[in-house]
C-alpha cells in the first residue's frame, strides 16, 4: 500500500468535499424551508467566482498585496452573491409560492439558465484564468506536495464557517426561528415568525457561503467560465441528497463523503468517468434511499 | 347473504405507532354498514388496509365480488383491488381537478375496458365504439347522480357538495360489488346531507351493492345503518344495531367523555 | 409618489447588484480594465420601468385568476375555430402546401432551419406527453434523442444497417431504453424524479464522451450516411430536400399519433396519474404500466428525431445533447402549453424559429428564453396556448342543456 498516495487522495477529497459542503448546504437550507430545488444555486456559485475575479482584477492592477486581494474579492463576492440569491427569490420563486412544485423547479430552471447567459453576454464565454491569491505557508512546506496553502485555506475556511453557520442555527434567535419555519411553516407564522423573512435570509445564508465556495475553489484550480456552476450545482445537489436533503450537518457530511469518494474512486478506479461517478451515486440514492445515508422514509398521507 | 367483505384480526403498525389493533369486520351483501368513532380512531387507515393502500401489518382481509371467489386481497395492488370490485371516495376529496366532470368518471371505466397503446394509434373499428360506450356509461351515471348538466365543467369548478357526489359516481363507474364512503357527508348542509342519504339507499337498492361508510353525522349513520362498527384508539370498542351502539356504554363515553366531536 | 421612489429604490438596487459583471471588464492577460459606464445607466433605466411593471403585472395575474374561477370559462377563439370544421381544414390544407413548398422555393438555409424547427417538434411533443400529459417533470430528454443518433451512427458504421432500418429500430431502441429509466424511478415523483432524469440523461452523454472505442469519444461519428433513395445519387441540396420531406412526414405522424394518443383510454389514464396518483390507483389503473407507457411513448419520438438528426448532419457528437439541450426541448413544452399539442407547435416555432429570422436577436436567444421560462411561470404557467379539455356531446332527450349547464 502507497501511504503517501492515500494520503494525497485523502487529503484532495477533504478539500473537494468542503467546497461540496459549502455549496450543498445553499441547496439544503432553501429546500428544507420551502421544498424547491433552487437549481441556479450553482450559478450563484459560479458568480461568486466572476465577482471575485473582477474585484480581484481590478485591485491587482491597483497594486494590492494578494492576501488583502484575496479577502477583499471574498468579500465582494459573498455581498454581492447575497444580494444576488435574495433578489432572484423575489423574482422568480416568491410570485410562485402556493403554485405546486413544477412550477418553482421550471421557474429555476430558467433562473439559472438567465445567469449563464447574463455572464456569457456581459463578460464571456472563454475560461478566464483566476489569479493564485493564496500565499504559501512556510509550515506547510514539508507536505505541500500533498496539501498545498489553498487546500490549507480551503479546508480551514468552509470549517469555519459552517461552524459559524451550525452556531447561528442552533443559539439564536433567528436560527431557531428558520428550523421553526423549516419544521412547519404555518404554525410558524402563527407563532409571529415572519416567515418571508426567514425565506430571505436562507437564500442570503446560502449564497453567501457558495459564493465563498466559488471564489476558494477558483483560486484553487486558477480557471473559472460561465458553466462551471452547473456541475458543482449537481455535485453540490448529490451532497445533500446523500447527507439527507434538508438537514444542515447532513450537507456537510454528505459534501465530505461525496469529495472524499470522488477522490478514492479517480485515483484507485479510473479518473474517465469522475463526473459519471457522482450522477451514478445521485441516481442511486435518490432511487434507494431518498432520505440519505442517516435519514427515515416519509410515509404519505392519503 | 354472504360476506362480501370479511376482515379479521387487522392491525397496522408505523414505526412504533399501532394504528389498528385486531379489527374484525364483516360486510354482507346488500347491507349498509357504518363505521363510526372520534377523530384519530384509525377509520380512514382502516379503508386505506383494506383498500390495499397500505398493507396491513397483520391479520387477513378476504373479499367476495358478486361473481366472483373468495379472495384473500391484504397486499395486493390498489388497482387490482378496485378491478375485483372495491371502489371507494376519499376523505379529501381527490378528483381529477383539471379535467372535466364527465372525464373523471370516463377514467374510472378504465378497469372494465380494454383498448390499448396499438388500439389507441390506429384506431380499429371496436375502439371507437369502445370509447362511445364509455362515454354514453359515463353520462348515464352523471345523470343518475345529478350531475350531467356540469359534464363539460372543471371538477374543479364544481360546488363542495357536487364534488363529493361525483366522487361517488366516479366510484360506482369502477362496477363495484362493495362501495366504501369516507366522510360523504362531511361539509354539506342539511339539504345536502338529507338528498346524500336518498342517493345512498337508491345506490344500494337499485344497483344491489354492499356499502361501507365512515361518518360523522350522526342522524345520517342512524338512519342508514343497519349495523354500526364503532372504534376508538385503533380497537373496535362496539359493534351492533343503531340501537345496540347508541345505548352502549363505552361508545357514551368514547363521545361525551374525552371527545365530544360529534 | 410611493411607487416611483420603491421603483427608484428598485433601480438603484439593481445598478449596484449588476455593476461588477455589467460595468467592469477585466482583460487578465494585459491587466487593464474597462469601464462600461452605459450599461449601468441602462440597467437603471431598464429595471425603474420594470420595476413600475412588475406590480401591476401580479396584481393583473391575480385578477385573472379569480375571475377564472367564478366566471364560466369563455369561449376561446380557438375553440370557435375549431368547431368551424371548413376553416380548420382549410388552414391545415394550406399550412401542409406551404410546407410542402418551402424547399423548392427556398433556400437550402432555410429548408435547414425548417427541418430543425420540425425535429423539435418531434422531440416536443414526445416530451409533452411525458411532462404535458402524464405531470412527470423530465429533465433527460436529449439523452434519448442522442440514443436515436448514435443508434443510426454506430449500426450504421458497424452494421451497414440503412436508414430506413435504423429509423424504427432507433426509436425503439429508445424506448427501451425509456423503459430502462422508468423502471427505477418509479417510486419517484416531482422535484426527485426531475434530478433523476437529469442524472440519467448526464450519464449517458459522459459514457457516449469516454467509451471512446465504440463511439468515437469526443469527436463523435462521421461520415454517417444520407438516407438513400431507390439507389439513386443525390447531391447534397438535393439530400436536405429529401430529409426535409422525411421529416415533415415524420412530424405529421407524430401530430396525429400524440393526439390519437391522449385522446383515448391511455391518454386519460397518463391524465389521471398526473392529476392523482392515489385516486387514478382507486380507479382501478395500474400505474406502473401506466407510467412505463409514458417514459417509452415520449422517448421512442425523441429516438425517431435522433436518427433523423444523424442522417441530416451526417456528424454527431455528445456536445449536441447537453442538458442544455434538454432544457430547450422542455422550455419549448412550458412555453407552449404544457399538454397542448397546438401550444407545443407554436413553441418550437417560437424558440427555433423566430431567432433564426431575427439575426440580430441570436446571441440574445437564450437569455430570452429563459427569461420567458421564468415569467411564462410567474404570470402565465399555462402556457401559450393551455391545454383545453375535450368538449363531449351526448344525445339525451331527457335533457335541454347536456353540455354548458349553469354552473
Amino acid at each position: 500500500m502507497d501511504w503517501q498516495y492515500l494520503a494525497e487522495l485523502f487529503l484532495g477529497g477533504l478539500t473537494r468535499g468542503s467546497i461540496y459542503a459549502l455549496i450543498a448546504i445553499g441547496y439544503t437550507m432553501v429546500y428544507g424551508i420551502i421544498e424547491l430545488i433552487n437549481f441556479a444555486h450553482g450559478e450563484i456559485y459560479m458568480l461568486g467566482a466572476f465577482t471575485g475575479l473582477i474585484v480581484a482584477s481590478v485591485l491587482g492592477i491597483l497594486g494590492f498585496p494578494p492576501a488583502q486581494i484575496l479577502i477583499l474579492a471574498a468579500l465582494a463576492a459573498i455581498i454581492y452573491c447575497a444580494g444576488y440569491g435574495y433578489t432572484m427569490e423575489k423574482i422568480a420563486y416568491k410570485p410562485l409560492r402556493g403554485a405546486g412544485r413544477l412550477s418553482p423547479l421550471i421557474s429555476a430552471i430558467g433562473m439559472s439558465l438567465f445567469l449563464q447567459n447574463y455572464i456569457i453576454l456581459a463578460q464571456t464565454s472563454d475560461f478566464l484564468p483566476f489569479p493564485s491569491l493564496i500565499p504559501e505557508f512556510a509550515f506547510l512546506d514539508p507536505v505541500a506536495h500533498i496539501f498545498g496553502s489553498s487546500n490549507f485555506v480551503i479546508v480551514l475556511t468552509s470549517s469555519v464557517s459552517m461552524a459559524a453557520l451550525t452556531v447561528f442555527i442552533k443559539y439564536t434567535k433567528m436560527g431557531k426561528a428558520m428550523r421553526a419555519t423549516a419544521q412547519n411553516r404555518k404554525m410558524a407564522m402563527l407563532l409571529g415568525v415572519n416567515a418571508d423573512k426567514i425565506i430571505s435570509i436562507t437564500f442570503l445564508l446560502g449564497s453567501s457561503l457558495a459564493a465563498l465556495g466559488g471564489v476558494l475553489i477558483a483560486s484553487h484550480v486558477g480557471m473559472v467560465n460561465f458553466a462551471v456552476g452547473f456541475l458543482a450545482g449537481i455535485k453540490a445537489f448529490t451532497a445533500a441528497v446523500l447527507g439527507g436533503i434538508g438537514s444542515i450537518p447532513g450537507a456537510m457530511l454528505g459534501g465530505l463523503f461525496l469529495g472524499l469518494s470522488e477522490s478514492f474512486a479517480t485515483g484507485y478506479i479510473s479518473s474517465d468517468y469522475e463526473d459519471v461517478f457522482a450522477f451514478t451515486l445521485l441516481v442511486v440514492f435518490l432511487i434507494f434511499r431518498p432520505s440519505g445515508i442517516m435519514g427515515k422514509a416519509k410515509v404519505e398521507k392519503v | 347473504m354472504h360476506a362480501v367483505l370479511d376482515v379479521t384480526a387487522v392491525s397496522m403498525n408505523f414505526g412504533g405507532l399501532r394504528a389498528l389493533s385486531e379489527v374484525d369486520l364483516q360486510v354482507h351483501s346488500g347491507e349498509i354498514v357504518a363505521l363510526i368513532g372520534p377523530n384519530g380512531a384509525g377509520k380512514t387507515t382502516f379503508f386505506n388496509c383494506i383498500t390495499s393502500i397500505y398493507t396491513p401489518t397483520e391479520g387477513q382481509v378476504w373479499f367476495t365480488p358478486q361473481k366472483g371467489e373468495r379472495t384473500r386481497i391484504n397486499g395486493m395492488k390498489p388497482n387490482l383491488v378496485t378491478t375485483l370490485g372495491m371502489a371507494r371516495t376519499f376523505q379529501n376529496i381527490r378528483l381529477f381537478k383539471n379535467m372535466s366532470v364527465l372525464e373523471n368518471v370516463m377514467i374510472a371505466r378504465h378497469c372494465r375496458t380494454k383498448a390499448g397503446i396499438i388500439g389507441a394509434l390506429f384506431r380499429p373499428a371496436a375502439v371507437p365504439r369502445e370509447e362511445q360506450e364509455i362515454v354514453e356509461q359515463s353520462y348515464a351515471l352523471l345523470k343518475y347522480i345529478g350531475l350531467h348538466t356540469y359534464m363539460n365543467e372543471q371538477a374543479s369548478s364544481l360546488p363542495y357538495g357536487a364534488q363529493r357526489r361525483l366522487e361517488i359516481a366516479r366510484a360506482l363507474a369502477t362496477e363495484p360489488s362493495l362501495l366504501l364512503l369516507d366522510e360523504p357527508a362531511a361539509g354539506m348542509n342539511p339539504q345536502e346531507t338529507e338528498a346524500l342519504k336518498h342517493l345512498v339507499l337508491k345506490i344500494r337498492d337499485e344497483m344491489d351493492m354492499a356499502i361501507l361508510l365512515i361518518e360523522h353525522d350522526m342522524s345520517m349513520v342512524m338512519s342508514l345503518a343497519e349495523r354500526i362498527y364503532v372504534m376508538e384508539y385503533g380497537c373496535l370498542i362496539a359493534q351492533g344495531t343503531p340501537a345496540e351502539v347508541s345505548s352502549d356504554t363505552r361508545v357514551i363515553k368514547a363521545y361525551l367523555g374525552e371527545d365530544a366531536h360529534a | 409618489m410611493h411607487a416611483l421612489k420603491k421603483s427608484l429604490l428598485i433601480s438603484l438596487w439593481f445598478m449596484f447588484l449588476t455593476f461588477p459583471i455589467m460595468v467592469i471588464r477585466v482583460n487578465t492577460i494585459e491587466h487593464t480594465v474597462i469601464w462600461r459606464w452605459n450599461n449601468l445607466i441602462l440597467i437603471g433605466i431598464g429595471s425603474f420601468v420594470l420595476s413600475l411593471i412588475w406590480p401591476w403585472a401580479l396584481r393583473r395575474r391575480e385578477a385573472s385568476r379569480a375571475k377564472d374561477s367564478t366566471a364560466q370559462a369563455q369561449v376561446h377563439i380557438l375553440d370557435r375555430l375549431a368547431a368551424n370544421k371548413n376553416i380548420l381544414r382549410t388552414v391545415i390544407v394550406a399550412l401542409l402546401a406551404l410546407f410542402l413548398a418551402i424547399p423548392l422555393l427556398g433556400t437550402t438555409y432555410q429548408t435547414n432551419i425548417l427541418i430543425s424547427f420540425l425535429l423539435y417538434v418531434i422531440l416536443g411533443l414526445g416530451l409533452n406527453i411525458i411532462v404535458g400529459v402524464a405531470g412527470l417533470l423530465f429533465l433527460g430528454h436529449a439523452a434519448f434523442y442522442a440514443i436515436g443518433a448514435y443508434s443510426y451512427a454506430l449500426l450504421s458504421q458497424y452494421f451497414g444497417l440503412g436508414f430506413w432500418l435504423a429509423l424504427p429500430l432507433g426509436g425503439l431502441i429508445a424506448a427501451l431504453a425509456g423503459l430502462a429509466l422508468a423502471f427505477p424511478v418509479l417510486r419517484l415523483r416531482g422535484d426527485y424524479l426531475a434530478i433523476v432524469t437529469l442524472g440519467f440523461g448526464e450519464i449517458v452523454r459522459l459514457v457516449l464522451e469516454n467509451w471512446s472505442s465504440l463511439t468515437g469519444g469526443p469527436s463523435g461519428v462521421s461520415n454517417i450516411p444520407r438516407p438513400g433513395l431507390m439507389g439513386m445519387q443525390l447531391d447534397v441540396a438535393q439530400a436536405n430536400i429529401y430529409v426535409y420531406y422525411i421529416v415533415l412526414v415524420m412530424a405529421m405522424i407524430t401530430i396525429v399519433a400524440v393526439a390519437r394518443v391522449k385522446d383515448s383510454r391511455i391518454g386519460r389514464a397518463l391524465q389521471a396519474l398526473r392529476e392523482d396518483e392515489i385516486a387514478c390507483q382507486a380507479m382501478g389503473i395500474d400505474r406502473v404500466g401506466v407510467k412505463l407507457m409514458a417514459f417509452s411513448l415520449g422517448t421512442a419520438w425523441a429516438g425517431f428525431a435522433g436518427v433523423i438528426f444523424a442522417a441530416k448532419t451526417t456528424f454527431i457528437n455528445p456536445a449536441s445533447f447537453t442538458f442544455f439541450e434538454s432544457a430547450i426541448i422542455l422550455s419549448i413544452v412550458v412555453l407552449g402549453g404544457m399538454g397542448s399539442n397546438l401550444g407545443v407547435i407554436l413553441g418550437a416555432a417560437f424558440l427555433v424559429l423566430l431567432p433564426e429570422y431575427m439575426r440580430a436577436f441570436s446571441e440574445y436567444r437564450m437569455i430570452l428564453f429563459a427569461t420567458a421560462m421564468v415569467l411564462m411561470m410567474v404570470f402565465r404557467p399555462q402556457g401559450l396556448i393551455p391545454a383545453r379539455g375535450r368538449i363531449y356531446h351526448v344525445d339525451d332527450p331527457d335533457a335541454h342543456s347536456s353540455n354548458g349547464g349553469q354552473a
